[in-house]
């Protein structure tokens, strides 16, 4: 029997304040609480921004609206992928480090003030990149791909970025040392902090591929460097920008199996294969850069195949495991919770009105079905031909950080926001809409954006119809359809993103405190998840017939896809 | 429970649940079977990118497609060379090298070649990064300054088939195209 309140006995000088969460028993410590929460609260916002800037490039690539002039859609579209992909994602992700780290684990947050550096650090560099952005000189895609060159201060911001991120990581380990050495818990870490590491170890090696790429770039936009290499800028920005996706997944994952036990009271299936499966993902992170890099002259066929898929596909497999051990887990504790009838009463009766647990389970099917199969197919040498920088690429990473990471966010925000600041969730009523909103949007968006692409329609590309083209081509009319959809998914995913930015603003200004006595949650958490905790191993032989027909039906799925694409290919002009 | 430490301190010493090692197996074999069909499709598919590429300065290949397209420009009935949209319209000898330059922001020259029949293919940059998509056959290939990628091209479709540039390329990316032509 293990509890985190026993054997939490702090040794050594450093004084700290920790008080006991009345609902889930964690101790948690007022400086984790606090940047945890600052963290948080700054990634909701450049949530709005970048989600804002995100629904008027889906107004814009509308061809009947075409909302805004060629020049702004360029420079929005920058601003878009730099404030949801590298800001919302990476200052909530500091926040669920921190989580991970000091609440998880009942300790004290190592260095606070070191934590504060690396938050304004990461703020300033997220104030700059807008500014650079909305000057106008910088709209250079995410991507910044020379011989186009942004102004300087583009590559500095995502430097001083960068320097933050890393400096929030290196406090997230050295959390795990204090812990450790104040004896804070019993044994190993749990599984969702074993996934956090895993993720932090990821940002290590993908902040040190931005580094070592952003720094001479920046250089060379200040007149140091007479030129950068395209095809090596290419291979060593992806290591950052490939990678940084990996932190997304381990991230995601770990906030899975954290909602699947806070709110239905699961537990692994068992212990070794998933933290096996996070560890997967350390060890064949590949080399990251090769799947972008499939369509480049100059790098060969064996080196394009060895890296996309290390010989084995190892990576994916982490993921596919999960994609078992996750549902399998909810499964088997709702089994246990009652709901055995049939193969699949433990999946209807489930807490559906629970925004925590419908978001999750949604994130977790999206990620699978249209992020990870699509993903895959992306990535394999030949096929990536068919589709290399159509816009069937943004339909498969809004497949996974949008639909995937994005959603599980937001899903464990509902969790956060009881814990941490005391507060029960406001607009019940908007709260349990919500994820349904945004994760129909981010499928439709992803769905109908990887329809055109298969259609042939590039990405980042203001004029599908090629008005003023040197030479003039007409795209089908399904492309357009597929582009006008994606633009009514873009709508209902913003309508989701508003309603989750109300509900969550509201409930920490205004929402009901909970730290009276008597005061209960309005999505309550699983009635034992203190006893549920305790024993690993009542789950030994559990019966998971509603979890073997799903990744049934999954992996048909992504078979079907993978050889119907191959057939695709068979019939294009011949080349070699 | 996965937020809090494992009660049994020698977790890793439980057994895998049968369910669970059936899957790893099942997707181990199938990770396996993608990896070796990227190698066999290079033996049993006509689909494969070229691994042929030579460094190159943007002058000296434009120089190349410069002279490649003075002495195949097309000739039409009446004598005078062929031209669209202000571009000249290029028909090589069958079987020969092709050349095709992306610059900002065109595809250059208009090329006119033959059903089933293969041509090298000389393709680079003399600018900036660009996107050679061949539409609608859908065929995508990244285009790098300073690289040709040099890749052995057979139409299987007769028709007009558009290029356009997929790789963002500045203020008139979207106004980049280019056109190749297939006769029977």
């Amino acid at each position: 029997m293990t509890s985190i309140d026993q054997g939490a006995v702090p040794v050594g000088g450093v004084q700290a304040s920790y008080r006991t969460c009345r609902f889930t028993g964690l101790r948690v410590e007022a400086n984790a609480e606090l940047l945890i929460k600052v963290n948080a609260v700054t990634a909701v916002i450049f949530l709005l921004i970048g989600g804002l800037m995100g629904l008027l490039v889906a107004l814009t690539r509308w061809p009947a609206i075409q909302l805004l002039p060629a020049e702004w859609f360029y420079l929005v579209l920058t601003g878009h992928g730099a404030n949801v992909l590298l800001f919302w994602i990476l200052f909530f992700e500091i926040a669920v480090l921190y989580f991970a780290g000091a609440i998880l684990l009942g300790a004290r947050l190592a260095a606070p003030k070191f934590a504060w550096l690396a938050f304004i650090l990461m703020l300033a560099g997220a104030l700059m990149a807008n500014y650079a952005v909305l000057r106008g000189d910088s709209s250079v895609m995410f991507t910044s791909y020379p011989p186009m060159m942004a102004s300087h201060w583009f590559y500095l911001s995502l430097i001083i970025f960068a320097v933050g991120a890393l400096l929030a990581v290196i406090i997230f380990f050295a959390t795990l040392v204090v812990a450790k050495a104040e004896n804070t818990y019993n044994g190993s870490v749990p599984l969702v902090t074993f996934g956090a590491i895993t993720a932090a170890i990821i940002a290590v090696f993908t902040l040190a591929s931005g580094a070592i790429i952003l720094i001479p770039t920046w250089l060379w936009s200040v007149g140091l460097i007479s030129g950068i290499d395209s095809l090596m800028y290419k291979v060593i920005w992806w290591g950052m920008g490939h990678s940084s996706q990996q932190i997304n997944v381990a991230a995601h994952v770990a906030i899975w199996y954290a909602i699947a036990a806070m709110v239905l009271g699961a537990k692994p299936l068992s212990e070794k294969v998933s933290r096996m499966a996070f560890l997967m993902y350390i060890l064949f992170l590949q080399l990251a850069s090769a799947h972008h890099l499939l369509a480049e002259p100059g790098l060969s066929s064996t080196w394009k195949i060895v890296n996309t898929s290390y010989m084995m596909y190892l990576a994916v497999l982490g993921s596919l495991i999960h994609g078992l051990t996750v549902p399998g887990a909810i499964e088997a504790a709702q089994r246990r919770n009652g709901f055995n009838r049939g193969w699949f009463e433990w999946l209807t009766k489930a807490p559906w009105g629970n925004p925590a647990f419908s978001g999750m389970f949604m994130s977790l099917v999206m990620f699978g079905f249209i992020g990870g199969i699509s993903g895959v197919v992306l990535g394999t040498e030949q096929l990536n031909v068919l589709m290399h920088n159509t816009i069937y690429v943004p339909g498969h990473f809004h497949g996974t950080v949008v639909a995937g990471t994005t959603l599980a966010f937001m899903a464990v925000t509902y969790l956060l926001v009881p814990l941490l600041f005391g507060r029960d969730i406001i607009w019940p009523t908007i709260a349990k809409w919500q994820p349904y909103f945004f994760g129909f949007g981010a499928a439709g968006i992803s769905l109908f954006m990887m329809g055109a692409g298969t259609l042939g329609v590039a990405r980042r590309h203001w004029d599908l119809s090629l008005t003023d083209a040197a030479h003039g081509y007409e795209f089908p009319a399904a492309a357009y359809l597929m582009m006008g959809l994606n633009g009514l998914a873009a709508i209902l995913a913003a309508v989701g993103g508003v309603m989750f930015i109300l509900v969550i603003v509201g409930s920490i200004l205004a929402g009901p405190r909970l730290d009276r006595p008597g005061a209960t949650m309005t999505f309550p958490l699983h009635d034992k998840s203190r006893e549920a905790v305790a024993e690993y191993g009542s789950e030994i032989h559990p019966k998971l017939p509603g979890t073997i027909v799903l990744v049934t039906i999954f992996f048909a799925a992504f078979v079907l896809y993978y050889f119907v694409n191959w057939k695709y290919l068979s019939e294009l002009w011949l080349f070699n | 429970m996965a937020i809090t430490p494992p009660s049994n301190r020698l977790w890793w010493k439980e057994p895998i649940q049968a369910v669970e090692l059936g899957w790893i197996i099942l997707a181990f074999l199938w990770g396996l079977f993608m990896f070796f069909f990227m190698i066999a499709w290079h033996f049993i598919g006509d689909q494969n990118l070229s691994n042929e590429t030579y460094r190159v300065t943007p002058e000296g290949f434009e120089e190349k497609v410069v002279a490649f397209a003075e002495e195949f420009q097309k000739i039409g009935a009446d004598g005078a060379p062929v031209e669209e949209d202000g571009v000249p319209v290029v028909a090589p000898p069958e079987g020969g090298d092709v050349y095709m330059l992306a610059r900002l922001w065109e595809f250059w020259p208009i090329l006119e070649l033959k059903n089933g029949v293969a041509y090298r293919f000389h393709l680079s940059s003399t600018d900036w990064q660009h996107g050679f998509s061949l539409q609608p056959t859908n065929i995508n290939i990244s285009v790098h300054p300073g690289y040709e990628h040099v890749f052995t091209l057979t139409p299987t479709s007769s028709g007009d088939f558009g290029v356009v540039c997929n790789e963002y390329c500045g203020i008139g990316h979207h106004t980049m195209t280019g056109r190749i032509r297939v006769v029977d």
